[in-house]
């Protein structure tokens, strides 16, 4: 493989690694100049390796380049001398001596303070989804753009805001404290299914990007989980040296669109010291993120991620899922939710995230059974007196109606009060065909008035066309 | 929309009229039911049913096993809903299945928020 090739490639895992080991070393409110010195040794790179041919290792290579840039920089620069100076003696107790550290454990250990400090309720759902884009998962500024369907000065301009609300808010990489960790950590799996929802249901019809966001999120989550505490990651690696991926690990195996996930990354090698033998610095290992609703949002991510081929036609146009062709959903996506699902089991508070992967769940099973459909309407119960969506009052009234017929539910629904939904519209169409296949058409002709998008019209209208024959 | 306290009263003492496990959980199904329509709704505040035993204090520092003993309509439950009027609070209350029963009853109350 040749520079051209394998540059591209890099920037999507190596990218973030370094720009977010530099902001640990020099402070998040350096993100910008972290992100130029990230950008420039892959410059350098693109300029090196077309003239001297690939070094054996790229990555360490540019790791090298990165750390060399970031020192000069911080030398030279009067930031070092007036403000980070003093800090660093204080923090390390040493000399001035600054050493940017790409250890395996010191890049996860980077990018999930990253992470905490990117989903921040300070900032914006929307900043915080195009900051993760580009900082935690490395995607250029025109991919980001694609997948919001917008062009690379309003993602320029967002990015640049949320920056700025870094500094104000005074948001720092250090690790939130036992009291804020369940709030923060809540935060961080928020963000991270906004991620996989902007996938997942983006309006782009780039499919690959769209697919590419979805296993970004799922790489995420899976870093949270495989954070496992230093003790106990100690002591399995002493027990079963080289048997480690008999175990949980080796289920945690992600499909290759989402790459960048090396036995490195994981953090299997036991951790280094820190340098000089001074005290380690505090490290994630330490807080727990391994939580039983991390596992449930990645097992409900991996169950909705088994259909992304088979929700697509060739035409980019939503195919329903009654018309899916069970051959392409994923079994090994299925079968990897299950396991998180089982692992999400413990402990006593049920989520949302509980709620959906069960819902999510009996939705991998195609056939219409009786039990499936009680099921959920069960989970969707949970879930509205958990946390009332309109989206989910009206996903419960179908379940309704699978399980006590459509006249009962469209009694129901009619009760939903959901007047300006035009989904609300699409469900009594769906319950009143075959019952009142008139009523049935003016319900649908009402949500194809309200529908917002080319692809929402094109079914609906196809929807009514197949009605009006039927008459 | 205003807040409305809904108070379920059942008979829980006389022992011929208590329901065999069987008919509870039949019982019990319709009661999730309906609470469950009202929170699709959007208009369930809170609410729960209430243990059977309790304690009733009375001036001069009389406590007593409840008021079991003396009437035979016991308060079962409580839910507090969301509507715009009483009318249609006493819509929702209607379809509680407990009414189904002979003697119980179904007690609607705007909440005024006031002490």
């Amino acid at each position: 493989m040749d520079s051209t090739e394998i540059i591209p490639q890099l920037f999507r895992t190596e990218y973030r690694k370094i720009v977010a080991v530099l902001c640990k070393h020099f402070g998040f409110d350096q993100i910008e100049i972290a992100e130029d010195i990230a950008s420039d040794a892959f410059l350098t790179a693109a300029e090196t390796w077309g003239q001297k041919g690939l070094p054996p290792n790229p990555a360490a290579w540019l790791y090298t380049v990165a750390a060399n840039r970031a020192k000069n920089y911080f030398k030279r620069g009067q930031v070092f001398r007036i403000k980070l100076l003093p800090q660093l003696r204080r923090s390390s107790g040493e000399t001035e001596d600054i050493d940017v550290e790409f250890s395996p454990q010191n890049i996860n250990d980077s990018q999930l303070r990253m992470m905490f400090a990117i989903s921040h309720p300070a900032i914006a759902p929307e900043a915080q989804i195009g900051l993760s884009l580009r900082v935690l998962c490395g995607f250029g500024i025109d991919e980001i753009a694609e997948a919001f369907l917008t062009n690379k000065e309003v993602i320029n301009k967002r990015l640049f805001r949320a920056k700025e609300k870094i500094r104000e808010a005074g948001i720092s990489l250090e690790l939130p404290g036992p009291a804020e960790i369940e709030s923060r950590l809540s935060s961080v799996l928020t963000t991270i299914y906004l991620l996989f929802n902007e996938g997942y249901y983006s309006a782009s019809d780039n499919r690959s990007l769209r697919k590419d966001l979805c296993f970004e999120a799922i790489r995420l989550c899976q870093m949270l989980i495989e954070n496992v505490p230093e003790q106990s990651r100690r002591e399995r690696t002493s027990q079963s040296e080289g048997s480690t991926r008999a175990d949980a690990k080796g289920m945690i195996e992600v499909p290759e669109e989402s790459k960048g996930t090396t036995e490195e990354e994981r953090g299997t090698t036991p951790r280094r010291r820190s340098r000089g033998g001074a005290a380690p610095t505090k490290i994630f290992g330490e807080v727990l993120t391994n939580t039983p609703e991390a596992n449930a949002l990645l097992a409900l991510m991996c169950f909705h991620a088994s259909r992304l081929d088979a929700r697509l036609d060739a035409n980019g146009e939503i195919v329903l899922y009654e018309e899916q062709d069970v051959s392409l959903w994923n079994s090994d996506l299925i079968s990897k939710g299950g396991y998180f699902l089982n692992r999400a089991a413990s402990g006593t508070r049920l989520s949302k995230y509980h709620l959906e992967a069960g819902i999510a769940y009996w939705n991998t099973r195609k056939e219409d059974t009786k039990e499936k459909w009680t099921q959920i309407l069960q989970l969707y119960n949970l879930l509205l007196q958990l946390e009332y969506s309109p989206m989910a009052a009206l996903n419960r009234t179908y379940a309704y109606s699978k399980v006590h017929g459509k006249e009962e539910a469209i009694r129901e629904a009619l009760l939903l009060g959901l007047e300006n939904n035009r989904f609300y519209y699409v469900l009594l169409g769906d319950l009143y065909t075959g019952v009142d296949d008139a009523r049935a058409l003016l319900n649908l002709s009402e949500a194809l008035a309200l529908a917002r998008t080319p692809a929402e019209s094109v079914t609906l209208q196809k929807r009514i066309d197949g009605l009006v024959k039927k008459e | 929309m205003d807040e409305y306290l809904v108070l379920m009263r059942l008979d829980l003492i006389t022992k011929e009229k208590q329901p065999t496990p069987d008919q509870l959980k039949v019982y019990m199904e319709h009661y999730q039911e309906w609470v469950n329509g009202i929170i699709a709704q959007g208009k369930f505040v809170g609410g729960t049913g209430l243990d059977a035993k309790g304690k009733v204090i009375k001036p001069g520092g009389i406590i007593t096993d409840g008021p079991f003993a003396e009437i035979k309509e016991s308060l079962a439950g409580f839910i507090v809903i969301r509507a715009s009027n009483l009318d249609e609070a006493v819509e929702m209350a209607k379809g509680n299945p407990i009414l189904n029963g002979e003697g119980n009853s179904v007690e609607v109350r705007r909440i005024n928020g006031q002490h």
